[in-house]
């Protein structure tokens, strides 16, 4: 029995320890944000976040992950009422058969998480780890842009709040 | 008597300080003219000696300098050697730069480190050296000031390099080829910069040549019979290894990858020439066959944990015979398993494998989020006792810390 913590809940799951975390997810917690695609680590479509980081969870077995913070896609946003970035996702229409696009929301979730204000350059260096079949790069790049943009616009009205006697 | 003998050596060692470091005049560009056929020679000899790799940075224009080459004496910034008469070597003649290459002088008379490898490139040919800078000297001209080196006191010093030349640097002019393989290697390609040790003034032990030595953190195997590679190397491997991937051994990862970039575009023979040469070198008697070893009950017994990790994550493409393009059959094939410390191992886990954007080639995850010191400390060992007969390295959990944080660091 391994304890997993889930976009914030515990699930107690009787896998075997060796099991990828995408299996898991998917089948035992029926959370199909995460795609399957090589299973080999290389195509980034069953990309998670655990501990703020992106991972590969084709290649994480769940016996490395209690006591860490796992969050997929379904821990960002609902239909009716999704995240930002999400929200950007739609607003951009960056996505064509939508396969790779749970990863890439995934990935570029933990880097604006961790920087509001990312140059061109660093987007792209971080989310090269994933593949789109599709050639919709323009319009992904254009909908972290967009959601940076939305945050930064937060960050400042939040300080100009915290400036208000 | 013995004074006057002291101010004589004194004068004398004066006089030639400063008649070797002699500024050399400006020269205008305007009035160089280049046959087709030498800046071909030339850059294929750029390609050989894999300049690129210190003078053009990841993203930046070709040879306008800036990547940092991590030294135990500090940090150097390759230099702009484009043709810009300011910042790069565009008011270089050709005689100034025969004496950088083979002297480490530069046009104004100061020592350059030999982190640039004259004591390499002074075996150069003239006709070698007219076919570089006439390659050098048709680049496009790049504006870009180089970044100063950050080295710590005394090394920080230049004129101390004299003394380290006096010490090191033959003065021998190579004016015909005996063996164009080993005159490659030893020459252009520099192969014992990194695959030969240093001492502790930075220069290679003569007496342990290509005895295998470091670049970057990265260990750097032997080119020679004290090889621990458990595929013996011959020149058809070799070649591939050089220009690309080589299915017995693996690929060139760490300093080497952008070695292997560049000989890609060399000329076949030159890197034939070089694949025949270290086959030579590396070549022991009577050993033709592979050793691959793979202990895996023993190892799984002895570490657990490590087993356990290595089913979950690395199974799944180095537990299929070599099936998944570019992984070799066993992992026991790759030499870095067999080092004689584990940092190469350890930066493969924490960097991953990338290749260079629009090229074909292996990719590996970095595993540097997924996994903790301690978990990477386990798989190290455990790949170390299923796959060498070598004793265990030591301190593996500490090694991964240490790179960790060197990485992480800018």
């Amino acid at each position: 029995m391994i304890t997993l913590n889930v976009n914030g809940r515990s699930h107690r799951v009787e896998d075997e320890p060796n099991t990828p975390l995408l299996y898991v997810l998917r089948d035992t917690l029926e959370l199909n944000g995460a795609k399957f695609g090589c299973g080999l680590g290389q195509c980034g479509s069953c990309t998670v976040v655990v501990d703020g980081k992106p991972v590969f969870s084709c290649l994480t077995p769940i016996s490395i992950l209690p006591g860490r913070k796992i969050t997929t896609l379904e821990g960002l946003g609902t239909e009716e009422a999704p995240s930002p970035l999400q929200r950007a996702f739609i607003e951009e229409q960056a996505a064509q058969c939508g396969y790779c696009i749970p990863g890439m929301i995934m990935r570029a979730h933990a880097l604006l998480t961790a920087n509001h204000a990312p140059t061109d350059a660093q987007v792209r260096e971080h989310m090269s780890a994933n593949l789109c079949r599709c050639g919709t790069h323009m319009r992904i790049l254009a909908a972290i842009r967009r959601a940076a943009r939305g945050m930064q616009a937060a960050d400042a009205s939040t300080i100009k709040q915290e400036l208000r006697p | 008597m013995l004074f006057s003998i002291l101010v004589i050596a004194v004068l004398a060692t004066a006089v030639l300080y400063f008649a070797t470091h002699l500024t050399m005049p400006a020269e205008e560009r305007a009035q160089r003219a280049f046959a087709p056929d030498l800046v071909k020679r030339g850059g294929e000899l750029a390609a050989l000696g894999y300049c690129a790799s210190c003078h053009t940075a990841e993203s930046g224009k070709p040879f306008a300098g800036g990547p940092s080459l991590a030294t135990p004496f500090g940090t150097i910034y390759g230099t702009n050697i484009t043709p810009d008469a300011e910042t790069g070597i565009g008011a270089w003649s050709q005689a100034a730069f025969n004496r950088a290459m083979r002297d480490g002088v530069d046009r104004l008379g100061r020592d350059l480190y030999p982190a640039f490898p004259y004591d390499h490139f002074w075996r150069l040919t003239d006709r070698d050296l007219s076919a570089l800078y006439a390659f050098l000297m048709t680049r496009e001209a790049v504006r870009a000031s180089n970044k100063a080196n950050e080295l710590a006191f005394p090394y920080n010093l230049r004129p101390l390099l004299a003394g380290w030349k006096l010490l090191y640097l033959s003065h021998f002019r190579v004016t015909e080829r005996f063996d164009l393989g080993r005159d490659l290697v030893e020459g252009i390609a520099h192969c014992g910069a990194c695959h030969t040790p240093r001492d502790g003034l930075g220069a290679e032990i003569a007496s342990k040549h290509l005895d295998g030595g470091e670049a970057e953190d990265w260990w750097a195997p032997p080119l020679n019979r004290t090889s621990p590679a458990p595929v013996p190397w011959t020149e058809p491997s070799l070649f591939n290894y050089l220009r690309n991937w080589e299915a017995g051994h693996g690929g060139g990862e760490g300093p080497m990858k952008p070695v292997v970039a560049a000989l890609a575009s060399a000329p076949e023979q030159d890197v034939r020439a070089i694949a025949v040469y270290i086959a030579s070198t590396l070549a022991k008697p009577g050993e033709s066959e592979a050793h691959v070893e793979d202990k895996q009950a023993q190892a799984a017994q002895g570490n657990p944990q490590g087993a356990e990790l290595y089913a979950g994550i690395c199974a799944t493409c180095h537990e299929t015979g070599g099936r998944v393009p570019f992984t070799v059959a066993s992992l026991g094939q790759h030499t870095s398993l067999h080092a004689p410390d584990p940092r190469n191992v350890i930066h493969v886990i924490l960097e991953g494998i990338h290749p260079a954007e629009g090229a074909v080639g292996a990719i590996m995850p970095s595993f540097a989020d997924t996994l903790g010191d301690a978990q990477i400390g386990e798989i190290v060992a455990y790949l170390r006792t299923r796959f060498s007969s070598e004793p265990q390295w030591r301190n593996i959990p500490n090694e991964v810390a240490r790179i960790r944080r060197e990485e992480t660091s800018p």
